[in-house]
C-alpha cells in the first residue's frame, strides 16, 4: 500500500449530511462520506444499507433531497449522470453495461465516439483505447478489437474500469466488481483497483467480500441502516470489527458516528 | 505489486501487432467456427442453387436470364435493406411491403392523377414513406407498445389504403418514361465499365488509405496480401457481372438491342454504399449496434434510445418506399395488391438469410442484398423448371427456416464459445 504520500491530503469528493429518501422511506440519513485522491475508499454495509442509494446519489441517478456536496473543495450540484461525468465521476456497476457485439474499442468509446467530421476516426480510438490499457498494465486482452462477447469476467470488468478512466476521470467508483470473478480473476481486478489509486485516482470500492477490502482498501466507511457508522483507516482496525459495525453499527475501540439509539430497530 | 497475467499472458505490444497472413486467416476461421459466420451460409447456398439449377436448366445460366434476376429481386432487396435496420434492433416491420404497396400508390396517383412531374411523385412517395415510418416508430420507442403489434396494425391499414387509393379491381398504368426506365432499360455499356472502374477504384482507395492510417498511428492492420486479395476479388467477380450485362441479350437484336447493367443496379448499389456507411463508419451506426445488442448499455452511455429505435423505421419505410417504386416500375403499373402477397415475407427472409440476426445487433446491408439474390435464385430457377407457385412457396419456406436455425445455432455456439 503506498497511500502515505497522500494520507492527509485533502478529500477530492466530500458528501456532509446526505439526506435521501423514496417516498416514506428514509434511505440515507445524515450520511458524511469522503474519497481521496490516491486512495482506495472501501463502503461497506449490509444489503439495504443504503450502499447503492449513496452511489447513484454521487452518480446523479438520484438527486439528494439535502446536504453538502463537495467536489475538490467546491460545493456541486449533480442533476443527472452527465453532470457527474463532466466532475469526472464515473460508475462501474455491477452489470457493467458493456455490448456484447461490439468490441472493446467500441465499447470503452460507446456514446462519445471520436469523430473527422462525420465519419467515426477508429484509428484515433483504437490508438487511445489501447494507450489506456498499456497505462492500466492491463496484459489480459489478446486485442483490443476483441468482442466483448468473448471476454471473460475479468477481462470485461478490465474493459470496464478501462472505459470508465478513459475520460481523464479523477473519482471512478466501483460497484462490488470482484462478485461474479473466479479467484485468479479477483486478484487481478484488485490489482487494477490499487493501481488506479497509485494513479492518483480516487476510488470507492463498494464490496461485501472483507477479505479484498482488507486487501485494498486504504480506509473503510461503514453504512448500518442508512447511516454512516463509521468511518476509519484500514491499518487501525481488524476485520472482526467491521463485521461487527456492518451488522451492529457498532465496536469496540472504533469512536461509532452514529447518534445514540439507533440501532433499537435490531434489538427490538 | 505485479499483476498477475492468468488468462493470456501476452505484452501489451500484442496489442496492436499486425497479424501475418497466416493469422489473419486461422483469426478469420476461428471466428466462423466461433459462431461469427455472417453471411457465409447463404454465399455457400447461393453458389449451390446457381449450379443446380444451370445444370437442370442451361437456360438459366444466360446473360438475359442474369439481367432478369437482378431486376426480379431489386424490389424486395430495397425493401429487405430497410428492414436490416428494424431487425438491427430486434424489431419487425410486418407493414413494409403495404409501406411499399401505399407509397406506389401515392407515386402512381401522383404522376397519373395529378400529372405531377416525376421528381415530385418519387419525393412524395418518399416523404409519406418517411411519414409512415416516423409514426410507427414514435408509437414502438415513446409509447412503449411492441412493434409487433404496430406494424400487424399498419400491414392491415395499409392494405385497405392501397385498395382505396387505386380502387376494387382497379390499375392505375405508370407510363412515365423515368419511372419505367428503372426497371425496364440499361445503362449504355461503356457506361457500365465507367461505373466499374470508379466503384473499384474507389473501393481500392477507402481500403487502403484506412491500412495507411491505421499503419501510421501503429496499429495493426489486415495484411496488404489480404487487401489485394480482397479489391482484386471484388473486382473480377464485379467485372465478370459487367461483361456478362453487356453481351446482346435480345433475342433479336435488330429489331430491339438489350444490353447493360439495368439502371436499378446502380440504384442498389449506391444505397448499399450509403446505408453501408450510415452504419458502419457514423456514430449513429454505432449507436444503432448498441442498441440493439445492449439498450441499457446504450442509453447509460447517454445513447438517445427513443430517437435510434424511432429512426430505424424512418430508414425502413423510406425504403420500402423506394422498394414500392421499383416494384411499380417493374410492373409498368400499380394495382390494389402493390406490396401484398411474399413481398414482406420475402424481404424479411432475404435479410434472415442473408445473415441478419433476428435476435437483433447483428447484421449488415449486404446482407439483405446476398438473402435477396438467394430468393430470387429461388424464385426464378424453379419457375424455369415449371414448378408451380405452391412449390416455390414451400421451398422459400424452408430456406427461410433453415436461415434462422443457422443463426439460432451459430448463436448458440456463438454463446458456447463465447462470442455471442
Amino acid at each position: 500500500m503506498t497511500a502515505n504520500a497522500t494520507e492527509n491530503a485533502a478529500p477530492i469528493l466530500q458528501l456532509r449530511g446526505i439526506n435521501k429518501s423514496f417516498g416514506p422511506v428514509h434511505v440515507l440519513k445524515q450520511v458524511n462520506f469522503a474519497a481521496y485522491p490516491g486512495q482506495v475508499s472501501a463502503l461497506v454495509g449490509d444489503n439495504g444499507a443504503g450502499k447503492s442509494t449513496l452511489i447513484k446519489c454521487i452518480g446523479g441517478i438520484h438527486p439528494i433531497d439535502s446536504g453538502e456536496f463537495l467536489f475538490e473543495g467546491k460545493q456541486v450540484t449533480v442533476h443527472g449522470p452527465r453532470d457527474a461525468s463532466a466532475l469526472g465521476i464515473e460508475i462501474v456497476y455491477q452489470d457493467l453495461a458493456l455490448c456484447d457485439n461490439l468490441d472493446v474499442v467500441q465499447n470503452m468509446f460507446l456514446g462519445r465516439e471520436q469523430t473527422t467530421s462525420i465519419v467515426l476516426d477508429e484509428a484515433s480510438m483504437e490508438e487511445r483505447a489501447g494507450k489506456t490499457l498499456k497505462s492500466l498494465s492491463v496484459r489480459t486482452l489478446r486485442s483490443t478489437r476483441q468482442l466483448v462477447a468473448s471476454l471473460s469476467g475479468g477481462q470485461r470488468q478490465t474493459v470496464a474500469i478501462a472505459k470508465a478512466v478513459l475520460w481523464n476521470s479523477k473519482v471512478v467508483i466501483l460497484d462490488e466488481p470482484t462478485a461474479a470473478l473466479g479467484v485468479a480473476q479477483t486478484e487481478q481486478v484488485l490489482a487494477l483497483v490499487r493501481r488506479l489509486a497509485d494513479q492518483g485516482l480516487a476510488v470507492v470500492l463498494i464490496s461485501h467480500n472483507l477479505v479484498d477490502v482488507f486487501q485494498v482498501a486504504d480506509r473503510i466507511a461503514a453504512l448500518y441502516l442508512g447511516q454512516l457508522a463509521a468511518e476509519v483507516k484500514t491499518k487501525d482496525v481488524r476485520q472482526p470489527q467491521i463485521v461487527e459495525l456492518i451488522t451492529t453499527g457498532r465496536t469496540e475501540g472504533v469512536e461509532s458516528e452514529l447518534p445514540a439509539g439507533v440501532d433499537e430497530g435490531v434489538t427490538a | 505489486m505485479s499483476a498477475p497475467t492468468v488468462d493470456v499472458p501476452d505484452s501489451p505490444a500484442e496489442l496492436t501487432r499486425s497479424p501475418s497472413l497466416g493469422e489473419y486467416f486461422r483469426g478469420y476461421v476461428d471466428r466462423v467456427r466461433g459462431g461469427d459466420i455472417g453471411s457465409l451460409p447463404a454465399v455457400f447456398g447461393l453458389i449451390v442453387l446457381v449450379i443446380v439449377f444451370s445444370i437442370l436448366r442451361p437456360v438459366f445460366f444466360s446473360a438475359g436470364n442474369f439481367a432478369n434476376l437482378l431486376t426480379q429481386g431489386a424490389p424486395i432487396t430495397v425493401i429487405a435493406m430497410g428492414l436490416v435496420f428494424v431487425l438491427l434492433l430486434g424489431e419487425i416491420d410486418l407493414s413494409a411491403g403495404f409501406t411499399s404497396g401505399v407509397c406506389a400508390a401515392v407515386l402512381a396517383t401522383a404522376l397519373v392523377d395529378w400529372g405531377w412531374s416525376w421528381p415530385l411523385a418519387v419525393l412524395a412517395a418518399l416523404l409519406v414513406g418517411l411519414l409512415i415510418g416516423t409514426a410507427m416508430g414514435s408509437l414502438v420507442a415513446r409509447i412503449g407498445i411492441p412493434s409487433f403489434v404496430v406494424t400487424l396494425a399498419a400491414f392491415l391499414a395499409f392494405q385497405g389504403t392501397v385498395l382505396l387509393i387505386i380502387g376494387e379491381g382497379g390499375n392505375v398504368p405508370i407510363r412515365d418514361e423515368v419511372i419505367l426506365a428503372i426497371e425496364n432499360r440499361n445503362l449504355p455499356p461503356l457506361w457500365g465499365w465507367v461505373l466499374w472502374a470508379v466503384s473499384i477504384g474507389g473501393y481500392a482507395a477507402v481500403v487502403l488509405m484506412r491500412a495507411q492510417r491505421r499503419r501510421a498511428k501503429g496499429l495493426s492492420a489486415e495484411p496488404m496480401a489480404v487487401l489485394a486479395a480482397k479489391v482484386g476479388g471484388l473486382a473480377v467477380l464485379t467485372g465478370i457481372a459487367v461483361y456478362v450485362l453487356n453481351l446482346e441479350r435480345s433475342r433479336n437484336a435488330l429489331v430491339i438491342s438489350l444490353k447493360g447493367i439495368p439502371w436499378v443496379v446502380t440504384i442498389i448499389l449506391v444505397l448499399l454504399v450509403v446505408l453501408s456507411f450510415v452504419l458502419g463508419r457514423t456514430a449513429y451506426g454505432r449507436h444503432v449496434y448498441a442498441t440493439g445488442g445492449n439498450t441499457e448499455a446504450a442509453r447509460r452511455a447517454g445513447i438517445k434510445v427513443a430517437s435510434i429505435r424511432t429512426s430505424v423505421f424512418m430508414v425502413c419505410s423510406t425504403m420500402a418506399a423506394i422498394g414500392g417504386i421499383i416494384a411499380a416500375s417493374r410492373a409498368n403499373s400499380v394495382d390494389p395488391n402493390a406490396g401484398g402477397s411474399n413481398t414482406l415475407l420475402y424481404a424479411v427472409g432475404a435479410a434472415v438469410i442473408g445473415g441478419t440476426s433476428l435476435f437483433g445487433g447483428k447484421g449488415k446491408v449486404r446482407d439483405a442484398i446476398i438473402g435477396g439474390a438467394v430468393i430470387a435464385v429461388i424464385d426464378n430457377g424453379m419457375g424455369l423448371l415449371g414448378y408451380s407457385a405452391g412449390i416455390k412457396f414451400i421451398v422459400t419456406g424452408l430456406v427461410l427456416l433453415i436461415a434462422a436455425s443457422v443463426d439460432a445455432l451459430s448463436r448458440k455456439r456463438a454463446h458456447a464459445t463465447g462470442r455471442a
